[in-house]
């Protein structure tokens, strides 16, 4: 095989093993520990006083079927991949009788939304200013930029998300703290709910924004200044190719494609940012099910959540890689 | 290493203004020593002061010092962070070093099992690590379970040193002198690698002690050993926000970000001074 359809090959190849892997990694998790579950919720929920010991073995013997511990355990892995195969976790213990995948499909389109959006955004311009400021040396304010991205790119999500929540809720409360959208509006697409949306996703996304745009800013700067020095650059530059054509379509062009993968590698980083974020601001997306579930000792939607979330993070990065022949076409040919 | 040292202190700003961050935190953390309370101690002053000379950083609302809980929580943290940057290291140092030299067939499988470990989000596996350990966790159990994350990235990097050492002569002249492959690796090419794990081991830091407080935070470690993650923890439980109890929150966090933006400054500046174009740039720039 060769060409574009062979690189499409071994990407879906690559997929395939980060899915195989990390459902693999869950399995590990949550079966070899030497604690067992059962008895831990079992003494979680008999704890807070006084049940019956036949009611007690029921449960014990229900939780067993549910985390699929039955059997030898060749057969609970083969059940546990079933479950996953066929999307069925079950229904959700703390919002008991609604199933799993229910719960999950309801708060995967606002995480998907708040991180593909600031993502996006992060991404162009972290690239285009760090662009600017790799060939722009000398400019004050570009430097002063590259100060700040270096003060705020270390910072971790939760710590920035913080920050911003007593910045915006206490000290200048101008835009709402917590939720998706204000709670009375039919979730339908008027204008009011559509602008409460915007308006309850700025400060998630920007705690994101502020982190990404850093990171991306800095490894562009440097890529640029590495391009710079490449011959065809200097040849441009002698050869009285104006400097803004040689900044896009020279330098920034050929500096971008690190970028690409770069970002495809990023993408669960970003994810795991994303679940605190929403956390923090009680956005209504996965990373708040995620906490809550495990609050509520619901085992069937954190594992729900957890393979839900290595799935998206891998159907993303799958998505960027198939792109990246647009961006640069060696690919097709080797 | 003394010379190259005496240069990054020369030349980078970043590195001087790193090591003095990481010098401050570190100074902080060995306090812990000298701290006249036990960490887990509480109502051992009275509760809800604010920064005073007596109390140089308030007591919390638990009846601790905030001073001396910053000084052990910051020595807990930078331990966890060195140990999963450690534990990794090793691995990411057999990875990288063999993917690198060996090429061919060994070098794409550990590639691809390295990409994967790069891509899965490990949060929600973390979490679900704690959901079925609950109070069992530990310190070290979360460190090892991180360090098994933690190696992958870097691995990456190490093997693009090792690829193109291998492409120098050295390398054919090690060869031809009789020398085993892991006499190549850790003679000939381990003194190249180590700038770049240096300052991988910094960023690791970062990832890793990033990770534990966000998990902290939440109360999904071993909320009862003091981190910085913790100390928000517990500083949430009794909002200390909403009741003005600020200087609970504010210490650790500017404690933990000195850590942050010192440990990645250092991680820069090694990182900036390897690359020989950059290096000719600033060196150029400050004569």
């Amino acid at each position: 095989m060769s060409g574009y359809a062979g690189y499409v090959g071994r990407r879906l190849a690559q997929f395939l093993l980060v899915v195989f892997i990390g459902i693999n990694i869950a399995y590990v998790v949550t079966h070899a520990s030497p604690i067992d579950p059962v008895e831990q919720s079992i003494s979680a929920v008999t704890s807070f006083g006084n049940t019956a010991p036949d009611a007690i073995e029921q449960m014990r013997k229900s939780l067993r079927e549910l985390y699929g511990l039955g059997g030898t355990p060749v057969q609970q892995y083969l059940t546990f991949w079933k479950r996953i195969l066929s999307a069925d976790f079950g229904p959700s213990l703390s919002a008991f009788p609604t199933p799993v995948g229910t719960l999950i499909g309801r708060a995967l389109p606002w995480t998907a939304g708040l991180l593909t959006v600031s993502t996006l955004i992060a991404w162009v311009l972290g690239n285009l200013l760090g662009g600017l400021a790799g060939y722009y040396r000398q400019s004050r304010g570009l430097k002063l930029m590259g100060v700040i991205a270096m003060g705020l790119h270390p910072i971790p999500y939760y710590i920035l998300a913080m920050l911003l929540l007593i910045l915006f809720g206490f000290i200048w409360p101008v835009l709402p703290i917590s939720g998706g959208a204000t709670m009375n509006l039919p979730q339908t697409l008027t204008p009011e709910f559509v602008f409460s949306v915007l308006q309850h996703a700025v400060l998630p996304a920007l705690s994101l924004i502020l982190i990404g745009v850093g990171s991306w800013f800095l490894g562009m700067r440097s890529l640029v200044s590495n391009v710079l020095a490449e011959d065809y650059v200097v040849y441009a530059e002698l050869a009285g190719v104006n400097s803004w054509r040689i900044l896009t379509s020279y330098v920034m062009r050929n500096a971008l494609v690190p970028q690409v993968t770069g970002l495809a590698m990023s993408l669960g980083g970003i994810f795991n940012g994303a679940v605190i974020t929403e956390k923090v601001f009680g956005y209504p997306g996965l990373g708040s099910l995620l906490v809550d579930a495990v609050y509520a000792g619901d085992y069937g939607l954190v594992l729900g959540v957890t393979t839900i979330s290595i799935l998206s993070v891998s159907v993303g990065v799958l998505a960027i890689d198939l792109l990246y022949p647009l961006l640069d076409p060696r690919v097709k040919v080797s | 290493m003394v010379a190259f040292i005496r240069e990054l202190l020369r030349y980078r700003t970043e590195f001087r203004i790193g090591l003095a961050l990481v010098a401050v935190v570190l100074l902080l953390s060995m306090m812990a020593s000298f701290s006249p309370y036990p960490p887990d101690s509480v109502y051992v002053v009275p509760p809800d002061l604010p920064p005073s000379l007596t109390y140089w950083f308030g007591t919390t609302s638990r009846g601790q010092d905030v001073f001396w809980q910053v000084s052990f929580a910051i020595r807990n943290t930078l331990l966890f962070g060195g140990t999963v940057a450690l534990v990794s290291r090793l691995v990411a140092l057999a990875v990288g070093l063999v993917s690198g030299y060996k090429g061919g067939w060994v070098d794409r499988a550990l590639m691809s099992v390295n990409d994967t470990f790069i891509v899965i989000p490990l949060l929600p596996i973390l979490v679900l690590f704690y959901f079925v350990m609950r109070d069992r966790i530990s310190w070290l159990m979360l460190a090892l379970i991180m360090a098994c994350f933690g190696w992958a990235y870097d691995a990456r990097l190490i093997r693009s040193v090792v690829m193109s050492l291998r492409q120098r002569e050295f390398t054919q002249t090690s060869l031809f002198s009789g020398m085993t492959t892991r006499q190549i690796l850790t003679e000939e090419h381990l003194p190249y690698v180590v700038p770049i794990l240096f300052s991988t081991t910094m960023n690791n830091m970062v990832w890793s002690i990033g990770l534990e407080v966000t998990l902290a935070v939440l109360g999904f470690t071993d909320i009862n050993t003091p981190t910085i993650g913790g100390m928000i923890y517990w500083a949430n439980q009794h909002t200390a926000m909403v009741a003005g109890i600020w200087w609970w929150i504010a210490f650790p966090t500017i404690a933990v970000i000195m850590a942050f933006i010192g440990l990645f400054l250092l991680a820069v500046s090694v990182n900036a001074h390897i690359d020989p174009r950059s290096r000719l740039w600033s060196t150029g720039e400050a004569s």
